[in-house]
């Protein structure tokens, strides 16, 4: 039986990974179904938006970043959050998060996987892409902090990927994987996981022209608030694998992930409480973008509900997984984590976008929402990284399972 | 390591496929403008696909850069049926371009940002303007106060007006910003945009401080009769929809030898152009008899466009 395992090649790999993906309940083909639509939607809405360039957006002069841009930063706070697992379960040797790693790594593979979508549709010449590439391009480095932020992105999607590519690969075959070709990735990963978040809070740091982003606290609250929003992400990922798969997550897991959530969230409101009291106690005209997002300028004002309830969310959100008035039952914490995510991708998506850009330098005011091609865009952006986690998660699960199993028994 | 070779394969079909939807895209366009078939002719087919693969501008030979301008005029006269003269004059020794601005004389008229829209061949379909004047209350000082948007007969009592525009700062953000090197500041202060290597992505926006870059939302429009023929490759050749553009200060005129076309529109004589390396220049008298002011000195941007008051 472990002869023939090892003796399992990557064409097998490939051919039972490619099958373990295609068959599953009616319930999982729907789902497969539903994600084929919306990315298909996405492929609509990009359709029109090459047809006519960024004028399809409600994006302009004075927003010139909008829904997009606020997704990818947010996104990649969850692609960096994978490494509050990470940490723990191979530096710490944590046990019972070991057992979950590959999920947040999957699930980091998926958040940038948006990440470089959303910046390549917010591109006015997307066929021009190739300039950036070092080589047959000119890539601004290191003086442009967007041709780090490429860098750090695209080098992070590879160790997410290749580390649990090679641990899977190894079980699959029946094999122990060797520590001395993973371990050291390994650790670079931690590292890097803190860089791609604190250099793409430094892309809008670095701007003395916008006071709302030039601010240096803005890294370290970019950190705080992904390794709140990120597990919460992972733990509802979590909740569905125990509740749709045979891969079973102890409760402990849950609840160690809580605390890290806790931990994290109540830094973010700390961190927010700090920005907001900066504004506030005494404005100055750098605090206009400030007064723009939380009571709105001139009659603009858009943004105003959503970062009111951006912030009761998250609070709320925060409340809730700290005091953990259900106990053991872990599944009454779901409207909380949701709270959390939805109140973090609100204040630091469009609440910090947006913002940043009005008024304008010259001081004019204006309202933006996304148009319709920019949300048909999302959602086929959201359903690709849905897919790429689905593909990635079920044949790993699988093959951990089988692993387990052999450990088990023998 | 698989992974490797697979990103190779995806980035060279990548190219690929990039350059055939390139081609789709132009004749597109192409069809639209002369009204003819999907395919366009196989002439502007080929310039466009030799255009795709071009390099940045910095980085060509004289003879590449001529086999470029040829393309270029050659796809004018196919796609528009215009004549167009693309220079590619580099910087004169000794020369720092610099501008003043008189704000007691200016009084709203809008002259300069008509020629500016004429002369850099702007879209007229989005109405881009590379200047705004604003209209400002006495006490004021920053345009960020004033009324970049006034519609009636000026000048108004109790106001006066600025204008604003690129600043060519010497400390440029926007060039620092930018991940392609796509924007840069010449050997006479100008920062220009090589247009072609552009990707679109807006980082020198948001990195401005002064609001002085555009954005082409949509494929810009200019009626045929209406455009500048005479065109420079850094200057006011005709873009096209997802470039970043800006004020050159005239580089195909100013490299001539000839003030910009706003110097020469303003009715009142409140703009002021020269070489700051010249002391006999007006600008150097400017800066020397006058008391200047400049926008927003203390992000260190070292602009080089002063305000002054007679």
């Amino acid at each position: 039986m472990k002869k023939d395992m090892a003796s399992k090649g990557l064409l097998s790999f490939a051919k039972d990974t490619l099958l373990w993906n295609l068959s599953g309940s009616i319930g999982y083909q729907i789902y497969l179904c539903i994600l084929v639509c919306l990315m298909l939607t996405g492929v609509y809405g990009y359709f029109i938006q090459f047809k006519l360039g960024l004028s399809a957006t409600n994006m302009s002069n004075i927003v010139s970043w909008g829904f997009y841009i606020s997704n990818f930063t947010f996104l990649v706070g969850v692609a960096a959050a994978a490494v509050m697992l990470i940490l723990p379960s191979y530096v710490f040797g944590d046990k019972d998060l070991h057992k979950v790693v590959i999920i947040g790594e999957v699930v980091a593979v998926g958040a940038l996987v948006m990440c470089m979508t959303f910046v390549f549709v917010d591109l006015g010449r997307p066929l021009q892409f190739w300039h950036l590439i070092p080589g047959i391009g000119q890539l601004n480095f290191p003086s442009s902090l967007l041709a780090w932020d490429i860098l750090v992105l695209n080098g992070y999607l590879a160790l997410n990927a290749l580390v649990p590519a090679y641990i899977v690969y190894c079980h699959y075959q029946g094999k122990e994987p060797v520590g001395k070709y993973y371990k050291p990735f390994v650790f670079i990963s931690i590292g890097w996981a803190v860089a791609i978040h604190m250099i793409t809070a430094f892309l809008y740091q670095g701007l003395p022209a916008r006071p709302f982003w030039n601010n240096p606290l803005l890294g370290p609250r970019f950190l705080a608030s992904a390794f709140a929003a990120g597990p919460a992400i992972i733990s509802l990922v979590l909740h569905i694998v125990n509740s749709t798969t045979d891969y079973k997550i102890d409760n402990k897991i849950f609840n160690k992930l809580r605390i890290i959530i806790v931990s994290a969230a109540v830094i973010n409101l700390l961190m927010l409480f700090s920005e907001i009291f900066k504004e506030f106690y005494f404005p100055t005209h750098h605090s206009q973008s400030a007064m723009y997002l939380f009571f709105g300028l001139e009659g603009h004002d858009s943004l105003v509900p959503w970062i009111w309830t951006a912030i009761s969310i998250n609070l709320l959100g925060t409340l809730i997984l700290a005091f953990n008035p259900f106990k053991e039952r872990q599944i009454f914490l779901l409207p909380a984590l949701v709270m959390l995510i939805v109140g973090i991708w609100l204040e630091k998506g469009i609440g910090l976008i947006v913002p940043g850009l009005v008024p304008s330098p010259m001081g004019e005011i204006i309202s933006y929402s996304p148009s319709n091609v920019e949300l048909f865009i999302t959602l086929g952006v959201v359903g690709l990284g849905m897919f790429v986690v689905t593909v990635l998660l079920k044949p790993a699960l699988i093959i951990e399972k089988r692993y387990e199993d052999r450990h088990l028994t023998d | 390591m698989d992974s490797d070779k697979k990103k190779k394969i995806n980035r060279r079909t990548f190219l690929k496929g990039a350059a055939s939807a390139a081609i789709a895209g132009s004749t597109a366009v192409t069809a639209g403008c002369k009204g003819k078939g999907l395919l366009g002719s196989s002439e502007a087919f080929a310039l466009e696909f030799k255009e795709y693969f071009k390099k940045h501008y910095r980085l060509m030979t004289p003879t590449e850069r001529q086999q470029t301008v040829t393309r270029l005029e050659k796809l004018a006269k196919l796609r528009q049926d215009i004549n167009v003269n693309i220079d590619t004059t580099g910087p004169a020794e000794n020369v720092l371009y610099g501008y003043a601005f008189n704000v007691t004389r200016c009084e709203g008229y809008m002259e300069c940002v008509k020629a500016c829209v004429k002369e850099n061949n702007l879209d007229r379909k989005s109405n881009t303007q590379y200047i705004r004047i604003f209209e400002m209350e006495h006490g004021q000082m920053s345009p960020d106060q004033g009324d970049g948007k006034y519609f009636h007969m000026v000048p108004k009592e109790g106001h006066f007006y600025m204008g604003v525009q690129c600043f060519q700062c010497e400390n440029p953000p926007c060039v620092k910003a930018c991940p392609t090197k796509a924007t840069w500041k010449e050997k006479d202060g100008i920062v220009v945009v090589d247009y072609d290597w552009c990707i679109g992505c807006r980082y020198c926006m948001a990195a401005c401080p002064y609001w002085g870059r555009r954005f082409n939302w949509n494929q810009p429009e200019i009626p045929k009769e209406e455009v500048t023929t005479q065109q420079h490759y850094l200057g006011n050749r005709q873009r096209v929809r997802g470039m970043m553009e800006k004020c050159t200060f005239c580089i195909q005129r100013s490299r001539k030898g000839k003030v910009t076309a706003c110097v020469e529109a303003c009715p009142t004589g409140a703009r002021v152009f020269g070489n700051l390396l010249d002391p006999d220049s007006e600008i150097r008298f400017v800066l020397e008899n006058k008391k200047v002011y400049r926008l927003k000195e203390d992000l260190g941007t070292d602009p080089k466009f002063w305000y002054f008051i007679d």
